[in-house]
Parts: C-alpha cells; structure tokens; sequence
C-alpha cells in the first residue's frame, strides 16, 4: 500500500486535533487508509496454502527424501537440505511418484546413479556388515571385559577365614571394650 | 607392564584411525557409475539450439564430459588446463552445460576460451542426475564402447591429468 500520498497531503495541512482529521482531505485519506490497513489482516486470515499441487503426495516425498542424503551438504536429508542439489531430486522424486513409481524403485533409481551414500540407512553387504555389526561387537567385547574383571575383582576381595590366633585376638579385643564400657 | 602397554595400544590404534580419517575426501563420493554403460543422452548444442547431439554419435571414440557451468567457480580453475587439452588433440571433449543459461555460457565462453568440440545444454539437470553430478565441475572418461572408465570429481589439475586421467585415456585409445 502506498503511504506516499496521504501522508505528502498531511504534511501540507496538519491536523491540529483528532476531530480535524474529519474535516480535512488529507485526514479523510488517512482514517480511511487506518480502515483498510487495519482491517486488511482479516482479508488474509486463512489457512496456509500446501505449497504443492498434492499434499499427499509431497508428504510421501517428504517422508522418503527424509532417509537420503543431500550429496552436496552432506550433513543434511535431502528433505531439510536448500542446496539446487536437493531441490533437483525432490523435483525428481516427486515426478516419479507422479508416474507411480514404488518407493523401492526411486531408492533404486537414486542408489544407481550416486551410490549407496545417498542412504542414510545402508543396506546390509559384506561392505557394510562391520558398519552394522561393529556396535554389536564393542557392546559384547565390553560386556566380556566387564564380567571377566568383576569375577577377577570378587575372588581378590573375598575375606579369607580368620585364622585361631585371630580369633582369639579379636575375642580378647570385644572383652576388653565391655570392660571399658561398664 | 600391560596396565600401560594396553592403553597405549589402543591410543596408537585410535590415532591411525584418525589418521587415515582426516586424509579421506568425504566430498568425493565414489561413483557406480564407473564400468557402466555411460547414461544415454540427447540434448540441444549449447551454440546451435536447432542441432542435437545424442551420446551414442560418439561410440568408437574415447571421449571426456566436462560438466560445466558459467556461474560454478571452480570450472574458471581447470579451464586453461582443458583448453590446452583439447589445443593438443589427445582427446575430444564434449561440454555439458549445467543448469545454465544460454547467453551467459556463451559470453562465458567468449571470455575464457572454449575446449569443447561441443557442449551440450542441461539446463534442468535432469542429464546431470543420470550422470550422477552433484559438484560441477566433474568430468567423466567415456571410452570406445560408451563405458564410463573414471570420474573426477572437482576441478581437473595437472596432478589428475597427469596421473590418471591422461595415461587412461592412452591406454583406452590403444
């Protein structure tokens, strides 16, 4: 909306009270340009437009682009990632779709032409099973290390059985402190 | 003894990871592409859009793609090398001319030289996702039978030329 005029208008007459908005050309302007700016937010309260031709579909785009990776920003999901890069294969992805494609054929499709780094989640191969299995192995290392040590640690802290003389000793020591006490 | 040796065991060995790990290029991914049949294309040349040229016209030849693009900064750096590659002969190379417009690639062109026996327009890039590009510029080895043989990824240097690229391209043309 363009403020220049009334407001270049209001310049030339100053309105000196509220009630000579009324009576001046300029104010008259200016209450009706309050009207329309103010009541403009309602023309526009509505709900936010999808951005694609079908929700449906754009959310099954989203939910697939989500487990790819962006080769550019290779930190990001092909979903989040604003590079060209990404916004090429959502195009892409979301033409296949249209042509009813299968999930497994885009995957197939993408996997072809940039490798399986494109999968955020890696297919299980020989190349990968150190990937997949490797957890696994350090948890079950740990897990044997642990119960090794502890086993270690119990026969180490085990108290061995006093010995007659000890006994004695001890016995003499508990006579003694009665003794103190009474 | 073992109280320290282990540790210090595990800390070389951790060290070696890191190594290895810092000299990796996570950027250059390696492509499934090499030792597949190269993605088939027919696309407008870049300065006759009423003329096309279809990938399989040069089958018999072995033959470089250039991705490139007038507003891909690294393209500006392996030019002078790709011009004075293709002034020496050894070996065509076709221009694919990314994501581009029409009138920019040309005055590009004009200005730094043009290496290509002809470049190609993607101006979608919907070639350079057959190919698989994802940072311009990138070039590919093509050889006789339309195999893609070798993928650069980044700007082509003397280093890439000399090591790989042209004893490749020697041993495909023999």
């Amino acid at each position: 909306m363009n403020l220049a005029l009334p407001f270049a208008l209001l310049k030339n007459s100053y309105p000196q009270k509220i009630s000579d908005l009324r009576n001046t050309f300029a104010g008259k302007q200016l209450i009706l340009l309050l009207v329309f700016v103010l009541l403009s937010p309602l023309s526009w309260a509505k709900e936010a437009a999808p951005v694609a031709d079908d929700p449906v579909l754009e959310r099954r785009m989203i939910a697939l682009s989500e487990d790819l990776r962006c080769l550019v920003c290779q930190n990001e999901s092909l979903a989040g990632s604003r590079a060209d890069f990404a916004n090429d294969l959502r195009r892409e992805i979301r033409e296949q779709m249209q042509a009813n494609k299968s999930d497994r054929e885009i995957i197939d499709f993408l996997v072809a032409r940039y490798g399986d780094f494109v999968l955020y989640r890696p297919p299980v191969k020989p190349a990968t099973y150190l990937l997949w299995g490797g957890p696994f192995a350090f948890l079950l290392t740990g897990a044997g290390i642990l119960f090794f040590y502890l086993k270690r640690r119990r026969k180490q802290i085990e108290e061995p059985p006093l010995t007659e003389e000890q006994h004695r000793h001890a016995e003499a020591l508990l006579k003694e402190d009665k003794g103190n006490n009474a | 003894m073992t109280r320290f040796l282990l540790p210090l065991a595990a800390f070389i060995v951790l060290v070696g990871f890191l190594a290895v790990g810092l000299n990796l290029k996570p950027r250059e991914v390696p492509s499934p592409l090499i030792g597949k049949p190269a993605p088939v294309f027919q696309s407008q040349l870049l300065h006759e859009p009423e003329r096309m040229l279809a990938s399989q016209d040069n089958l018999g030849k072995v033959w470089l793609l250039n991705v490139w693009a007038s507003w891909c900064v690294s393209c500006r750096e392996e030019h002078p090398l790709l011009v004075e590659l293709a002034r020496s002969g050894i070996v065509p190379i076709y221009g694919l001319n990314y994501k581009d417009k029409r009138d920019l690639a040309l005055q590009w062109l004009n200005q730094y030289g043009d290496p290509y026996t002809v470049s190609v327009v993607d101006p979608e890039g919907r070639i350079g996702i057959d190919y698989g590009v994802y940072g311009v510029p990138e070039t590919y080895v093509i050889d006789k039978n339309g195999v893609i043989r070798h993928k650069q990824i980044g700007p082509v240097t003397v280093e890439s030329l000399e090591k790989k690229i042209l004893p490749l391209i020697k041993e495909l043309q023999g």
